[in-house]
């Protein structure tokens, strides 16, 4: 691991002051010191924000609740109000790694996780993302794609971004709000599922925040209407990303649908908000025959990679599954 | 200050209850501290990638990977290594006492982890993924027990007796 320099910053400000061309900011520290002692994050200083933003959960004006970024996974999952008001958020987060890392990773830190590729986390392979310019080692012959995208992928990168909870708060309409460099550390508003990018040609730009920006609140507007999940199908029954995963909202009145929001995870650059799908949705009969096509037409524009296919299928069985869970 | 003194930092931490001050180099995990600096052995290194569980230590009275904790940041933390579950009389702690009454290791390299995570996890609020009423504190069935030490990985696979010992904890 390369040596870097250590300081931890009091507020948001003194975070967003501190902050210099290759330094990074650490919150838990689940995924950047493992891609540091991997080499894949060589920062020559850390700006400790744990303690620079808010660890709390405060009830926002409105209904809604405003989260600090420093609030850790575990908490979030198990606050009352996320409970029985967000159950989707619940099971989003708790869907999500080890009761150890969900103990030690951060809301802000979660949300800026980096893709796990495995030729991103391999410095010996070409990785645009990793190194610009070098090329896509997942899209050789021969590639390891099980878990690498379906959607908005690019010539230049086709990894898919890990987060559970960014699936979430993209169908629950969530604002983030970050502080940025400069006189009086503007904010911004970043309204999911606006703050991860696609690949296109510059895959080494997670998200539209700009060097230095800290996010520093996640905003959830009142609850949704009628019922809401999260589904994730992985390799395994715990502790391993998503092979694809379903966040819904569901509000049937009538015997039809009355509006509805659907994200998808692990099948793009960043969450996928499934708005064809929920186009096809409204106002129509609830059965399980709306629910089969307005998936398929969510994937129709889907171009798997060679040993990806499986997760076409996957994404539009998922979603009509959890439709009908929703309706049952 | 030099180059090689911003990269280093001088912390005090409270170990299995008694304070210990270290400067460190910012790079050092929790882990190393423990194993190479304080000589507590007991926790162990596995992957030393937060996916294995065997340096799961206690920072605050929570569970946590040792591997992925950097020291520095962690200046003035309360931890509980597998030394110091046992209470000061040498009694071992009810789980430790379960762990071998229920034969729950076989070649014991994941116990210490596997002992801190389930002493911590005992205590922990709220629902898991496999909880299907979010709104109650659901009681730990075995299915709970198995869910909420996802975290510990077992090469021998002793998980049956690891399962039976944290459920004879739960319902002695």
């Amino acid at each position: 691991m390369r040596s870097f320099a250590y300081a931890r910053a009091t507020d948001a400000s003194e975070a967003v002051a501190a902050y210099r061309p290759n330094a990074a900011y650490l919150g838990g520290g689940t995924n950047l010191v493992d891609l540091m002692r991997l080499g894949v994050a060589t920062p020559d200083s850390l700006i400790d924000v744990t303690g620079a933003t808010s660890g709390q959960i405060d009830d926002h004006p409105g209904g809604g609740l405003l989260i600090g970024a420093a609030v850790r996974n575990s908490d979030l999952a198990a606050d009352r109000r996320v409970r029985e008001r967000y159950p989707m958020l619940a099971r989003a987060v708790l869907a999500g790694a080890s009761g150890q890392v969900r103990n030690m990773a951060t809301v802000g830190g979660n949300l800026l996780q980096r893709t796990r590729c495995p030729y991103f986390q391999d410095v010996s392979t070409a990785c645009n993302k990793r190194s610009p310019g070098s090329g896509c080692q997942a899209q050789q012959p021969g590639a390891e794609t099980e878990n690498l995208a379906i959607l908005g992928h690019s010539a230049a990168c086709v990894a898919t971004h890990p987060s559970d909870m960014a699936v979430a708060l993209t169908a629950l309409g969530a604002t983030l709000h970050a502080s940025g460099p400069g006189p009086g550390s503007p904010e911004h508003a970043i309204a999911m599922p606006g703050l991860h990018r696609l690949p296109d040609a510059s895959p080494e730009r997670d998200t539209v925040l700009a060097p230095g920006e800290l996010i520093t609140a996640v905003e959830l507007p009142p609850p949704p209407p009628g019922r809401s999940t999260y589904r994730k199908v992985r390799g395994r029954a715990s502790f391993a990303f998503a092979l694809v995963s379903v966040a819904a909202t569901l509000e049937i009145a009538d015997g039809a649908v009355a509006s509805c929001r659907l994200a998808l995870g692990g099948v793009a650059h960043a969450p996928w908000r499934c708005q064809l799908a929920e186009q096809a949705l409204e106002g129509q009969p609830a059965t399980a025959g709306t629910y089969a096509s307005a998936a398929a037409r969510e994937l129709r524009a889907a171009r798997p990679l060679p040993g990806n296919e499986y997760k076409v299928t996957l994404a539009r069985n998922l979603i009509a599954a959890v439709l009908e869970e929703l309706s049952s | 200050m030099g180059r090689r003194a911003e990269q280093e930092t001088e912390v005090t931490l409270t170990v299995n209850g008694r304070s210990r001050t270290v400067r460190v180099d910012n790079r050092t995990s929790l882990l190393d501290l423990l194993r190479e600096r304080l000589g507590l052995t007991g926790t162990k290194k596995g992957c030393d990638h937060g996916q294995c569980g065997a340096c799961t230590v206690h920072i605050g009275g929570r569970r946590a990977n040792a591997c992925l904790a950097l020291t520095v940041a962690h200046d003035g933390a309360d931890i509980t290594t597998v030394e110091g579950l046992a209470d000061g009389t040498g009694e071992l702690h009810p789980l430790q006492q379960a762990f071998v009454r229920y034969d729950a290791f076989q070649c014991g390299y994941c116990t210490p982890g596997q002992l801190c995570s389930a002493v911590a996890m005992l205590s922990e609020a709220g629902p898991s993924a496999v909880t299907d009423d979010l709104t109650t504190e659901p009681a730990l069935t075995p299915g709970e027990i198995r869910e909420r030490m996802s975290g510990n990985l077992c090469r021998c696979g002793a998980y049956p007796n690891i399962v039976r010992a944290i459920d004879a904890t739960v319902t002695p």
